[in-house]
Order: C-alpha cells, then structure tokens, then sequence
C-alpha cells in the first residue's frame, strides 16, 4: 500500500533539532572504558618473557634489556644480590592494530590500553616509540 | 542499435570498493554482465599460515570490516571444533549479542547504503543516524566500535556488568521504535517502491541453482539459515523466526532486511535478561591437535564457510574463507541481465556486496593466454622467491 510523504513528518520534526554529529576535533570524542588505543608500558613490572612479542599478530612491540642495568645491591655481609633486569619496550605505533592482546597476555600487568588515539604523525619515524 | 559494453568500475562513483563489472548494453537495457574480481586480494589466506592462532584471531577480523565478528567467530569455532573445546555458556550467550549487534549495524548500513543509491538521501541520513546508537552498544561493550575484539579462542575476551545490560537495553529499545518506523517506509513509500519493485528479479529455482545465500536468497523465497539449520552459540534456545519473502526483487531484499533486524532485537533482548554466569573463557593449549574442521556461520550477507586445517603445531596448516559475497556474485549477472543500466547500482547493492572479502585472485599468463594452477608446494616456492627478491626475509 503505498502512503506518499512517508519520510516528510520526520524531516519536519527534525528541523529544530541540533545536529546529530559531534564537533570533533572541536569537542572532545567521546571513548568508553574499554577502548584499546595506546599500548603504555610500566618497565618496573615487567620479567622479560616476552609473551606479549609472541601473540603480536602484527610486529609491533619489541621488549629488549635496557641499556643501563641497576647494579648490583651489596647485602650485609659483603655478597652481592643481583637485581631484576630491566627492560625497554620499542611500539611501532605504525604496525600496531590496537588488538589489546600484548595486554591480555602479559602475566605481571607491565602494559595497558590508553585512551590516547590522536597518534598521527607526518613523519613516520615519529612513530617508533622507546618506552623506558 | 549495436551493443555497447560499458565498465562500471572498478572506480566508480556508486561503488565504494574496487570491483569490475562489465555491462553490455542495448539501448538502456543490460543485455549481458560479467563480474571480475581481483582488484582488492590481500593474501590473507596465505598470511595466516605464518602466524600462530592467537594472532590469526586478529588478522582474520579484519578480512571485513563490517562482518568482522562474523569472520572472527567462524575461525574460532572451526579451531575450538578442532581442539575439542567447551565454551563456557555465558561466553556464547556474548558471543550471539555481539552478533546479533553486528547484523543490526550491518543492516541498518545497508538500509542506508541503498537509499543513497536511489538517491533517497533523507532516508540514508536518518538511518545512519540510528546506527550510531547499535555502534555505541557494541563500543560500551567491547571498548572499540569497528573491531571489537570480543573473541579468543574459548571464550571471550570481556565480561558485561549490569550497567552495560541496562544500557544496551535501553539503546535497543529506542532502535526497535526506529526499526519499525523504517518498516513502514520501506514498504509504503513510493518513491522506495517505484525503484526497487521488479528490480533484480532472481526466481526461486534460480537463486537455488546459483547457489545464492543469506537475505539475498530468503527474497527469493529459499528457506535457508544456518542459524537455525545448524545453530551454533545459543540460537537454538531462542526464540525467533527465519524471514523470507516471495518477490524476489530489491524490495524483497530490503524487506527481509529489517524485518530480521527486528528479531535481532527480540533476540537481544531475551539473551539480556538471563546473561549466565561463570568465567567467560577456558584455558586453550598454544598448540592444536592435528585435524581439520569446517564451520558455517550466518553472517548479515549470508553463510560464511571457514575450513581450518591443523598440523599439531602452534601454526595452521590452512585456513579457507568463503565469504558470502563470493557465493551471491554467482547469481549477480543473472540479476543485472535484462535491467535497465540506471538499475545496475541498486541491483549490485542489493546483495550487499563486500568485495574485500571474496577477492581471489588468478595468474594468468598474458603472453601465453593460459591460466596457471599452483600446488600448495609450489605457491610456497614462489612466495618465497617473491619475497627474497624484494629483500624480505621469510620464515
Ligand atoms: S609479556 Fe609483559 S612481562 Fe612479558 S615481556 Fe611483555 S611486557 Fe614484559
Ligand atoms: S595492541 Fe596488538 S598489535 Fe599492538 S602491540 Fe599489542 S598485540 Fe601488537
């Protein structure tokens, strides 16, 4: 049955209404919890091992032993107690895909998902990040 | 008048994705059409070989970025089929709101898309606008908005908290309201009528013959949804029904459409209010045991087919994709064939075409005319030397 005009009440009733999309990047966008942007890295958890390299489904992120090492504390009676190595996190932000997965498998919780995704760059090596 | 045979694509204003198809034309009327593809394959077959089954979850999200749960979900239930794996209830239960929340987007895309192909804009910017409030259920509950991430081979990835249950409840309820709003105008506007009545005509034994799947086949009057022929998740605790319809044109199409949007939401909504509890995933082994599967999924376009083959190793041996685009391409040309060519855009939209998923490609030797057929032995030799020749190293 054909009813003409189907869409003209609708357009009407929106004629007064404010316009549906943000102002973005006027406004600020809106994310919810959740969201998987920027991976960060805290290198004082992390052991090493290396998981998160291994499930990267796009080569993105590298852990390699930081350059300077903390040394060695001397105990009381004269030994040395070595300390937990430390290591640096390389993010190739223009591999990465923002799966989260690096995040869900890293066993000590040494990297998280920021809200931060306003991560363009003209210059492509800007895009290397070398977190300590 | 002599025949002329017309390109449209593979760029061309009305299609967004690279795609060629070659009309011959008497007068106004398309007397013949050809569909050739290969204008957008990106190896992902290929490419998931050489990376284990957790980073294949990613990479085989993004062969479509519409159907991405789709794909996704299709994998992961021929790898978990493999490994014998039982999903926890409540990880199926999320796994069909995350699908039932993709088909409603998709649609609703699509419901967009056609309008603006008949050049009925006012309806594609309303509908567009609605799908934003299906987009934000599924960005509240998996974080992003396009590639959820929601799966991991046996389970899921998050939990939904009762916050999420009410929110997505009351965005489901406003969109129902919607939904049936555009039930009406899709069957009772003239200006949608005049251009989709009659338009693409695929009869019932044809869309059977060419093997035509999902919406485009249940317009034609074909019963077919593997939702219910061969349910997977919790489909089969469900209650809903299978939409078809008798016209077996674009408006058909459009009517099976977003009458099964409005019981994705019925679906939805019984899934809500009894979410089971428990951890949302079992522990999988890195390695899978030998063996192959196969599994169909009915994504929004159709059924979508993936086969994986596992060796005993962390890496599959094969993984397969047969999106259904490529199985409703076969009865496009039928479709197209004594149109006028002013109808070709719609027709072509009316499968909902996504090329990037159905892309193969051929080697065809130009000089020889000959096609050329690889063994699997052989294609390995010949990406490797591809690859060493561009200074790539390969595993
Ligand atoms: S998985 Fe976590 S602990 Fe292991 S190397 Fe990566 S960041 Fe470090
Ligand atoms: S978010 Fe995904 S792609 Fe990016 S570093 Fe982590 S695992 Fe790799």
């Amino acid at each position: 049955m054909k009813k003409p005009l189907r869409l003209f009440p609708e357009a009407m009733k929106n004629l007064t209404k404010k316009a549906a999309t943000s102002k973005y990047p006027f406004e600020k966008a809106k994310t919810y919890p959740g969201f998987r942007a920027r991976i960060v890295f805290e290198s004082e958890k992390c052991i090493g091992c290396k998981m998160c390299m291994r499930v990267c489904p796009a080569g993105a992120i590298e852990i390699v032993l930081s350059a300077e090492q903390p040394a060695p504390q001397t105990a009381a009676d004269g030994s040395q107690i070595p300390q937990k190595k430390k290591f640096d996190c390389i993010m190739n932000l223009d591999r990465c895909i923002y799966c989260a997965q690096c995040v869900d498998i890293c066993p000590k919780k040494a990297l998280a998902s920021s809200p931060d995704f306003e991560l363009a760059q003209f210059d492509r090596k800007k895009l290397k990040l070398h977190y300590t | 008048m002599s025949k002329m045979q017309i390109p449209l694509g593979p760029q061309h204003p009305a299609l967004k994705e690279p795609e060629n198809f070659m009309l011959v034309l008497d007068g106004e009327q398309i007397v013949d059409a050809t569909v050739n593809l290969g204008y957008n394959h990106r190896g992902i077959e290929k490419a998931a070989e050489n990376r284990n089954y957790i980073q294949d979850i990613y990479l085989i999200e993004r062969v479509c970025g519409i159907c991405s749960h789709s794909h996704v979900s299709c994998y992961i239930g021929a790898v978990e089929e493999i490994a014998k794996v039982e999903v926890p209830a409540i990880a199926k239960a999320l796994r069909t709101i995350v699908a039932e929340l993709e088909r409603i987007h998709s649609h609703l895309l699509w419901l967009g898309v056609a309008a603006f192909e008949l050049g009925y804009d006012t309806l594609f910017m309303y509908t567009w606008r609605d799908r934003e409030q299906v987009l934000d259920c599924l960005e509240l509950l998996s974080g992003n908005r396009v590639h959820y991430g929601m799966n991991t081979i046996g389970g899921v990835r998050r939990d939904i908290t009762k916050e999420q249950v009410d929110e997505i409840s009351k965005k489901i309820k406003y969109l129902k309201e919607r939904t049936s709003y555009y039930v009406n105008v899709v069957t009772e506007e003239p200006t949608f009528l005049a251009r989709t009545q009659n338009v693409g005509k695929l009869p019932k034994d044809v869309a059977l013959e060419l093997n035509a799947v999902g919406p485009t086949a249940r317009a034609s009057g074909v019963d077919i949804d593997v939702r219910r022929d061969e349910p997977y998740f919790i489909y089969d605790q469900l209650d809903w029904k299978v939409i078809t319809y008798h016209t077996c044109d674009v408006f058909g199409r459009a009517v099976v459409r977003v009458l099964e949007t409005i019981e994705s939401y019925k679906m939805i909504e019984q899934i809500l209010k009894a979410i089971p509890e428990g951890p949302i995933s079992v522990k999988v082994p890195w390695k899978i045991p030998a063996g192959e599967a196969v599994f169909r999924y009915e994504a929004p376009r159709g059924e979508d087919i993936h086969y994986v083959k596992s060796n005993g190793t962390e890496y599959p041996e094969r993984v397969k994709v047969r999106a259904p685009t490529l199985s409703n391409f076969q009865s496009l040309p039928y479709c197209l064939k004594q149109g006028y060519l002013a109808d070709a855009v719609i027709t072509i939209a009316a499968i909902d075409p996504c090329m990037s998923c159905t892309d193969r490609a051929v080697v065809y030797d130009i000089n020889k005319g000959e096609r050329k057929t690889f063994d699997q032995e052989e294609l390995r030799k010949y990406s490797i030397e591809f690859y060493k020749k561009k200074g790539i190293s390969f595993k």
